[in-house]
């Protein structure tokens, strides 16, 4: 069993967990997300590990509500535990000396982005970070990006904190001062994803997007996750989750994360129905 | 003596009413049947049947208990070959292994020896007491990696030495293929974890949600204390055609289909959370007998029409007899000598149909099996909204990519000794699907026990 042993609410979607698993912790490294099940008649999802501390012997995940699934963990409080807390899955992030990076985070995406942006500033980099929301209340880990990006820029849909717009425009914004990107990292909804990769593509800008697909055993079995990058069909689990964004076909991506919806729906209803009997 | 009598059918079933449900398909012997089909057996001084199975049984021996009414006992002389004989005597391939070789088989029918290995394994689940003892302990150290039919077997041959044994399993439960691929209507998943914890009894340890190659590797363990380490990883690396629009939604590895079906329990959503969707129409590539259990389960599932779409004919098809004769039955249809060509999507890239081609049958390939040859103009469009892809898989490269020094293929299968399963690596053993590319439950069963042999002289001599 793998226990919850701290709980933070981020925003009022969105809930940071530190779940005891000192195997996974071990070895676990940027860019890389564990499978869980919250119990036995759960589904295996997959999530990104935002942090990782070996010594405790814990990792960090950070989970919004959109479904059934999602909401049985953000409700999971200090204490409980997980039947199934399995990883670390996929490839690691390539952490070397680009120069300059930006990490660009959009919503629960700031979560992923967070180790990566530690390891390239570790490793030497200049490291500007954006942070994107829709609004200021769901911003997430601005403290903990500001400690290891030497810039940070934040940029809300709404204009309520920040500069308003989209991560987009805050990559407009240090291009502007002049800087010299090497290399992005760019990892939120896949429509943000698609929108940087379709920015940098004519500039030429090495852009490295995370795939969060529909999987189901998270170590190549059953191919749930397939993508297609540069008109090859690639599995998330196994050869990502990193891509090169200007490659990933972004359109069949959404379309793919969209054949379960009703599904999911049937499924979140009877969650929320449960929710309103019992009063919370 | 030998009864004159004609093989026992095996209760079934009705087709109606199990194409609706996942309840096990085929009933068992009762005990009076199962007497009677044991009495057919003549009991031959050489049983050849012995020699046509992968781990040795000995068949005549057990059967004979069965006639006298002595099933425990035949339980335990089963045991005393095959770990998992209420698993073999239901998905081993029993027509072309040692029913194939039985001597009433020549003339007439041959006994039913898996009906009979089922009969007896299930009568002791249901009245047995017996538990295996734990060997003396030897102090030495094995690490098995998967948790299917050849880690499980390899795993218990090494408890009854006395080695203390970890079987590491990447997903959440124990079993393998018997838990993600073959479906409940066919294999009980209960059964699978009674057998399981069998071996528990005997003092295996089993570690699920461990990824070797990613939370440890075959050098970490053997750096860790463990003396050997034996690998059956098994084939979990679905093939796809490589055709236009097999990204589309609604279409699914084999693997995919049955883990979500079979081990993530989706034939009760919501109740289970895993959720999966089938289409009225739906053709499964491939004819074996993981593209069987998928059909059946579409039909299960509430499909309307479940095509079997197959480029050889139906004499050709890699299944077992049984199933494809149980499929029939359901109503699975069966569209031979024919192979799709590409998959069309809707505006949403959801599956609407399938554009195929006919084939007739040309001469002889390399396998002996007489080549398909498309025949032009031919092309046609099969209206389905789900595809079921299951045409094979390879070798799941988590081990073998992250083991240095371990000697692979060109498929990337490891390449083992066949009479020792001794890898390139002292120490290391391998065995079932990464050896040998997907093949049968039983033949991995007999790999996992020829590497246990091994192993366990490797370590009385290290």
């Amino acid at each position: 069993m793998y226990k919850v042993v701290k709980r933070r609410q981020l925003a009022d979607i969105i809930t940071l967990l530190e779940v005891e698993a000192p195997e996974v912790a071990k070895k676990a490294q940027p860019g890389e997300f564990v499978i869980v099940r919250q119990n036995e008649e759960s589904e295996r999802i997959p999530l990104t590990i935002m942090d990782f501390n070996r010594d405790k012997g814990t990792i960090t995940i950070v989970i919004q509500e959109v479904g059934y699934s999602s909401n049985l963990i953000t409700r999971m409080q200090e204490g409980d535990s997980f039947v199934t807390f399995v990883g670390p899955l996929g490839q690691a992030t390539e952490i070397e000396n680009y120069g300059t990076v930006l990490c660009i985070g959009g919503g629960v995406g700031v979560a992923p982005v967070h180790p990566i942006a530690r390891g390239l500033k570790e490793a030497g980099n200049k490291v500007i970070s954006i942070l994107g929301a829709r609004t200021k209340d769901l911003l997430i880990l601005e403290d903990e990006m500001r400690a290891v990006s030497d810039e940070v820029i934040i940029t809300t849909d709404d204009g309520t904190y920040g500069m308003k717009g989209f991560v987009t425009h805050g990559i407009q914004s240090v291009l502007d001062q002049g800087i010299k990107v090497d290399a992005i990292w760019a990892i939120g909804p896949v429509v943000m994803m698609k929108s940087v990769a379709n920015f940098t593509r004519p500039l030429g800008i090495k852009t490295i997007v995370s795939m969060n697909p529909v999987m189901v055993d998270g170590t190549g079995m059953c191919g749930a996750c397939r993508l297609d990058v540069g008109g090859e069909t690639k599995f998330a689990c196994v050869d990502g989750p990193e891509f090169d964004g200007h490659k990933v076909d972004f359109d069949l991506a959404m379309k793919r994360s969209a054949f379960f919806k009703n599904e999911e729906a049937v499924a979140y209803g009877k969650v929320k129905c449960q929710c309103a009997k019992e009063g919370k | 003596m030998a009864s004159k009598a004609p093989r026992h059918d095996m209760p079934c079933q009705d087709p109606i009413v199990r194409g609706k449900n996942f309840s096990e398909v085929a009933l068992g012997y009762t005990v009076e049947t199962a007497a009677e089909e044991a009495k057919r057996c003549i009991q031959c001084k050489k049983p050849k049947c012995v020699e046509g199975c992968p781990v040795g049984v000995d068949i005549p021996q057990f059967i004979n208990k069965i006639a006298e009414g002595e099933h425990l006992e035949a339980a335990s002389i089963l045991k005393g070959k095959n770990t998992l004989p209420a698993i073999c005597g239901r998905v081993c391939p029993q027509e072309s292994q040692c029913e194939a070789q039985c001597i009433l088989g020549v003339k007439g029918e041959p006994v039913a020896i898996g009906r009979l290995e089922r009969f007896a394994a299930d009568y002791e689940m249901a009245n047995g007491t017996s538990k295996l003892e734990k060997a003396t302990p030897s102090g030495k150290k094995v690490a098995v990696i998967g948790a299917g039919p050849a880690g499980l077997t390899c795993a218990a041959e090494l408890a009854r030495k006395g080695h203390a044994v970890t079987v590491l399993e990447a997903l959440h439960v124990a079993g393998g293929v018997l838990m993600y691929g073959i479906p409940e209507f066919r294999l009980p998943k209960a059964i699978v974890q009674k057998e399981i914890n069998s071996l528990k009894d005997m003092g295996v340890e089993i570690l699920v949600n461990q990824v070797v190659g990613k939370v440890t590797s075959v050098q970490e363990l053997l750096a860790n204390g463990y003396d050997a380490v034996f690998i059956g990883t098994g084939a979990g690396l679905p093939y796809f055609m490589k055709i236009p629009g097999e990204n589309y939604n609604g279409v699914y590895s084999a693997n995919e289909f049955l883990t979500r079906s079979n081990l993530m329990k989706a034939y009760d959503f919501p109740n289970h959370a895993t959720p999966i969707k089938v289409g009225e129409q739906v053709a499964v590539l491939g004819g074996g007998n993981v593209a069987m259990d998928a059909a059946r389960t579409a039909l299960r599932l509430g499909a309307k029409d479940v095509y079997i779409v197959y480029r050889r004919s139906m004499t050709e098809l890699p299944a077992r007899v049984e199933e494809v004769h149980h499929a029939e039955e359901e109503g699975i249809q069966f569209k031979i000598l024919t192979n799709p060509i590409a998959i069309n999507g809707d505006e949403n890239g959801n599956v609407k149909s399938m554009t195929c081609l006919k084939y007739e049958l040309g001469e002889p390939d390399a396998s002996g099996r007489r080549r398909p040859v498309a025949i032009e103009g031919s092309e046609f469009d099969l209206p389905v909204q789900t595809v079921v892809v299951s045409i094979g898989q390879g070798p799941n490269p988590l081990v073998t990519t992250t083991t240095a020094g371990l000697e692979l293929n060109k498929w990337g299968n490891i390449v083992a000794d066949e009479t020792t399963m001794a890898t390139s690596i002292p120490g290391v053993y391998a065995g079932g699907d990464i050896v040998t590319g997907a093949a049968t439950v039983i033949l991995a069963m007999g790999a996992g026990k020829t590497a246990a042999a091994s192993i366990d002289a490797y370590l009385m001599t290290n």
